[in-house]
């Protein structure tokens, strides 16, 4: 895994740890520098693929009491050295943002959306953060662990 | 936004109406008679063209990753059939896949080759359906009959082994639920033979025709590099001459034990997606068939009893087997702590499971990578600047199926 070494050698100091699970790498590091590692992931890594873009909540799982509540994930493939990755980085729960990566991946807009919708992260520098598969007048985040599974929904009111 | 904002205040009222500078603006959807699935576009018409648009969707989520982190890991297999529901078995198998991956569990080899048979039947069925329906709402009608016959075959070959035509139910953690019939060689070759004669007729009768050529070709085009910057997967990439294919490339199952090649069309255009995917169904049978000659026997899960349940004989028999049988009944397999990210190759490109475990026998998250998700985000682009006929060939051709894309 020579693209996990540079990475690792060019944000030493940035990034927080590197898990490997079932041969699967990932890498933890500071939400400030997410733009900085995508583009150097694009751009010198040849990680040109957006896999998938997703958020945990961790809040209650055992043995994190004191770590940040969300996560995004980043999931990114190489066509040319047909490597993985997946980078993830702690977002605290007083201040749900993290940037937004449609500047360099088109896919990210709709991915972002969908985090926002289920999560409530705020990306900054997102064109269009609407709710996406979620209505507009819905109250909370479903996909946050303190959502109640059977939790009710207020009515709308009809407009003409 | 502004003009978006606009447009849906006018649009809210579901009437046609025109904005200041004479363009029309148009719902198209949810529920549209041309189009198979529900989604909703906001259409900015100047003439007959497209000049601007919005892609609502949301009709059909269903709150599969929440219902996920309340129930065990076997209970996840049946809500898996109602992602992709015209290529059930792959996203069983893609789910089994990720969670034996966390938890370590090697599945015997009969087991992968059923799994690697089932999921390219699925293929198939999913490739048919999006050809015949496609052809349909263009207007080829005998096309659809051919394929969903064609298909039908197919569904009651699933039904027969899995006991269900588009919910099979079929996988377990470390297994399959059953083991394929004995006589299942021979129906899957009488299949096979409806299907390559529908599928001859239906070549003849579309791959040259004049109107279905012409309102494929060129529409709905994109560069090979706004479709890897917007995450394009499967028969959508690869007819942008991208030879992405997670069976190639990180080999799952027994895919590389077989013989069989990546379509690939550098067009670009719903003409090179039609073409991609008919060879791919050529290349599914070809790879059932050399499976079916391959397939040992043996065991069709695994023989740990920590996550299979053992064989009703054992069950009786040994008093191991029968702690088992209670405790995974009871609770169901438990991962390590751990994720993982497991990609397979579906109907409509890369379905990837990213599983979060906490140690305990309901996980902690499970992320579907519906590929038709960032396909279906890339719609407007697609359309946009086209005409409004157009809309119909391209959405028929990014093959949007709503209960993956919304979960």
């Amino acid at each position: 895994m020579k693209a996990i070494e540079s990475l690792k050698e060019k944000f030493s100091d940035k990034i927080i740890s590197h898990d490997s699970f079932a041969g699967q790498d990932f890498i933890t590091a500071k939400k400030e520098c997410l733009k900085d590692m995508a583009v150097f992931l694009r751009d010198e890594l040849h990680f040109d693929f957006l896999s998938d873009l997703t958020c945990v909540d961790y809040k209650g799982y055992p043995g994190r009491e004191n770590a940040p509540r969300f996560e995004t994930v980043y999931h990114f493939y190489s066509h040319k050295t047909k490597e993985r990755i997946s980078l993830k980085f702690p977002i605290e729960e007083t201040s749900p943002n993290i940037d937004s990566l449609t500047g360099l991946w088109l896919a990210a807009n709709w991915y972002e959306r969908e985090v926002y919708d289920m999560y409530g992260i705020h990306f900054t520098g997102h064109p269009d953060l609407r709710r996406i598969l979620m209505y507009e007048e819905f109250k909370g985040h479903p996909l946050r662990k303190d959502y109640p599974l059977k939790a009710r929904q207020p009515r709308i009111p009809h407009e003409d | 936004m502004e003009i978006l904002e606009k447009i849906k205040k006018i649009a809210g009222n579901n009437s046609v109406e025109t904005t200041e500078d004479g363009k029309i603006v148009l719902n198209m959807g949810p529920s549209h008679p041309a189009m198979h699935g529900i989604v909703k576009i906001y259409l900015t018409l100047e003439g007959e063209k497209v000049s601007d648009c919005d892609v609502e969707i949301g009709y059909l989520h269903r709150g599969f990753e929440k219902t996920c982190e309340n129930i065990n890991y076997n209970q996840v297999v049946p809500y898996t059939d109602r992602l992709n529901y015209v290529s059930p078995f792959i996203n069983n198998v893609g789910y089994a896949l990720a969670v034996e991956k966390l938890m370590g569990v090697k599945t015997p080899e009969r087991c992968d080759y059923i799994r690697t048979v089932m999921s390219e039947i699925s293929r198939i069925t999913d490739h048919l359906t999006c050809i015949g329906a496609n052809a349909m709402e263009l207007g080829a009608f005998t096309v659809y009959f051919y394929l969903i016959n064609a298909r039908e075959e197919l569904y009651k070959l699933g039904d027969y082994v899995a006991g269900g035509r588009i919910t099979p139910n079929y996988t377990r953690i470390g297994g399959v639920a059953k083991d394929l019939p004995e006589d299942f060689a021979q129906k899957t070759q009488e299949a096979f033979k409806v299907l390559e004669k529908n599928l001859s007729d239906t070549e003849k009768l579309l791959s040259r025709n004049r109107i279905f050529y012409d309102r494929l070709k060129d529409t709905g085009k994109i560069t090979k590099e706004e479709a890897v910057s917007y995450s394009f997967t499967g028969p959508m990439i690869r007819a942008c001459g991208v030879d992405y294919d997670v069976r190639k490339d990180s080999p799952y199952l027994v895919y590389d034990r077989f013989d069989f090649e990546i379509p690939v069309c550098s067009d670009g255009d719903n003409y090179a997606r039609y073409l991609v995917r008919l060879e791919e169904i050529k290349q599914s049978v070809s790879i059932v068939r050399q499976a079916l000659k391959q397939i040992p026997k043996g065991p069709i899960s695994s023989r740990d009893f920590s996550v299979a349940l053992p064989s009703k004989e054992e069950t009786y028999s040994n008093i191991e087997a029968l702690m088992a049988h209670f405790k995974l009944t009871f609770e169901g397999p438990k991962p390590p702590k751990g994720e993982i990210y497991f990609p397979v190759e579906g109907g409509n490109g890369e379905l990837g499971f990213y599983i979060i475990s906490d140690g305990t026998h309901k996980p902690w998250r499970v992320r579907v990578r519906p590929p038709c998700f960032p396909i279906t985000s890339a719609l407007s682009r697609l359309i946009k600047g086209g005409y409004v006929a157009d809309i119909i060939a391209t959405f028929g051709q990014i093959n949007m199926i709503g209960g993956e894309l919304e979960r």
